[in-house]
């Protein structure tokens, strides 16, 4: 253990730098070899971090050169940071080792340039996500969201097609929309108050139009990241066609990434101008992408589509928890004094947990299920829902692994996902909303039905044998299900997560201050 | 009479504006992308503008926004030249530069 636990944060952002710069020097040969070696450290690093958050049982900050803001830039690792690192940090080390057969260069074969770029944009990836979840000013948080979207678009278009050229270019105009309407907004906020530091933002900003105006500018534009309805339409094309490694990180992380922003804005930045009208839109927005998500996941032809558009569909459940987190009933509509009315916030304990719980489930699930979606490509030169008869046989980790997945992502007990539904379920009861409860319940049939399809005929096919075109190597089978596994098993651990997304959040007050 | 910050205020204002509007109306990804450009200049602008405002006693203006435009400008600089490239690549590979509304294609697992 070090002498002072907030100097973590700096080393979950130099480890993945390091390791890109050492790529660039010694080159695509040595690439994978080094991600592999730095992601037990950088899991190690994001497991430290959860035990000192926990035993401080407050925020970690550390001040850049020793400034405090409002001078200075500070790094700060709440609850949630450290959960989303965390979870980063597993991800990106099952994808290395997933990736390892695709993109390590084979001793004695010539060093190709697709491997340096894989591995060095998985490391900036990397880089970016903590720099996200660890960044407490939103300019250093607009410069975090441009490094992931320039380490995520290339990623896309790895294999060069027109197609994919097409899909990185689509996303890329939306994800620069996105990134400018949040800058336009972040713009806005330093005018009108002097600041861009989040603690000190929390207490200076008041409910007035220039506020409202920036809010609305910056949620546009982290949707249009987040792919959240009716921002989609870059997302089923790039996250389908990307190769099986990048589209479990972009499915998996990425998108989560303005999502945590979005939180962070409406609960950390702005808490003064929650308020249920825009909750209520944020949700509305939420509960047709759940719908709309699932139905077009119902009418794919492809496995990786469908996966896709079933991430659509997840996300629209994370929007749910503003409704549920702001109770509408304990807020008066006072419309004369509404300057002076902070509106009351009361945090609900079970829509915080069912709403982490049900990203950190979901970015499991949907790596192992994206990994598991290109080992069956791999396997049969195709991803046909239509022709997947009987490939359990052939399969059967793969497969086993793509139904635990499934498992979660419909909310079926014990699974991680079943928690998170199930709290979400008990806020929409606790705070008397219970069309919402309606949209939970709904999307969880639509997601049964379309995984129906997939894994039926892929467990009770014909019993034909299915030709393998290329045997798949038993450790990614196990990579996988290890991953499939980690999202069941979060079911089992969510008391313990409760406390956890709490900390540094409830104790706002000199948040920020020294 | 006008102060110089007002006007350069809504010069930002209507740069934004133009900007938005190319960015959502125009179907070309080069044109989305100077929109984009027009956007951003906008943006950097405005910033400008709040520095000046800002500008306490003996001093020309609010030294933050004018260091973060620098950085704005960077990012908005790399943007531009990632943008630019793939729409290069994608001419070179299908001869246009149009996005089209096909169905994305088949992944390509084939060696």
């Amino acid at each position: 253990m070090m002498q002072d636990p907030s100097n973590l944060l700096v080393l979950a952002l130099i480890l993945p730098v390091a390791g890109l710069l050492l790529t660039l020097v010694m080159g695509g040969r040595y690439a994978g070899r080094i991600t592999l070696l730095l992601a037990p450290v950088g899991l190690a690093v994001a497991a430290a971090l959860v035990v000192s958050v926990i035993h401080t049982d407050d925020a970690l900050i550390y001040y850049l050169g020793g400034w405090i803001p409002p001078l200075g830039v500070a790094l700060r690792a709440d609850g949630l940071s450290a959960i989303f690192i965390l979870t980063t940090a597993v991800v990106i080390g099952a994808t290395g080792i997933f990736a390892r057969a695709e993109f390590c260069v084979p001793p004695g074969q010539p060093e190709s340039r697709i491997s340096l770029t894989f591995w060095a944009l998985l490391l900036t990836l990397w880089g970016a996500l903590n720099l996200v979840f660890l960044s407490n000013d939103l300019f250093s948080l607009f410069v975090a969201l441009e490094l992931l979207t320039f380490s995520a678009i290339p990623l896309v278009c790895l294999n060069g097609s027109a197609g994919m050229l097409a899909a990185g270019l689509r996303y890329l105009l939306f994800a620069l929309l996105g990134s400018v309407l949040y800058l336009l907004g972040a713009v806005l906020l330093y005018g009108a108050y002097g600041t861009l530091d989040i603690g000190l933002l929390a207490e200076r900003v008041r409910p007035e139009p220039v506020a409202w105006a920036a809010a609305a500018l910056m949620t546009v534009g982290l949707m249009a990241k987040t792919a959240l309805f009716p921002l989609h339409f870059w997302l089923p094309p790039a996250h389908a066609g990307a190769p099986a490694a990048a589209s479990a990180v972009l499915s998996a992380l990425v998108i989560k990434a303005s999502l945590f922003l979005i939180v962070r804005l409406w609960f950390d930045v702005m808490p003064a101008l929650m308020n249920p009208t825009a909750a209520q839109i944020l949700a509305t927005l939420g509960a047709a992408a759940i719908l709309f998500g699932s139905v077009l996941a119902l009418r794919q032809a492809r496995l990786k589509l469908l996966i896709a558009y079933s991430t659509v569909a997840q996300i629209g459940y994370l929007f749910l928890i503003f409704p549920l987190i702001t109770r509408p009933e304990s807020v008066s509509f006072a419309a004369a004094d509404l300057s002076t009315e902070l509106v009351a916030a009361v945090v609900s304990t079970s829509a915080w947990s069912g709403g982490v719980l049900q990203a950190v489930s979901h970015a499991f699930a949907k790596a192992a299920m994206f990994m598991a979606a290109g080992l069956i490509a791999q396997s049969l030169g195709h991803d046909r829902i239509a022709d997947l008869s009987s490939i359990g046989r052939a399969l059967p980790i793969t497969v086993l692994a793509f139904a635990l997945a499934g498992m979660s992502l419909m909310g079926l007990p014990p699974s991680g996902g079943f928690a998170a539904k199930w709290l979400l379920l008990t806020a929409t009861i606790e705070t008397g909303q219970w069309w919402w409860a309606l949209v939970i319940l709904g999307g969880g049939l639509l997601t049964g039905s379309y995984l129906f399809r997939v894994l039926a005929p892929a467990l009770f096919g014909a019993r034909e044998s299915v030709a393998l075109r290329v045997p798949v190597a038993r450790y990614r089978e196990v990579v996988v299900l290890a991953l499939a596994l980690c999202s069941v098993l979060l079911g089992f651990v969510r008391l313990g997560a409760f406390d956890l997304v709490q900390i540094g959040r409830l104790a706002k007050a000199g948040m920020g201050l020294p | 009479m006008i102060s110089t910050t007002t006007l350069f205020g809504l010069s930002s204002a209507v740069l934004i504006g133009l900007g938005l509007f190319g960015m959502i109306v125009d179907p070309q990804p080069l044109r989305k992308i100077l929109a984009f450009n027009l956007l951003g200049g906008g943006v950097f602008l405005l910033f400008g503008v709040i520095a000046r405002r800002g500008a306490g006693a003996g001093l020309g203006g609010d030294p933050v926004p004018q260091a973060l435009v620098i950085t704005g400008l960077v990012v908005a600089f790399a943007a531009t030249a990632l943008a630019v490239a793939l729409l290069l690549r994608l001419f070179q590979a299908t001869g246009q530069t149009a996005l089209d509304e096909a169905p994305p294609p088949a992944p390509s697992v084939d060696p």
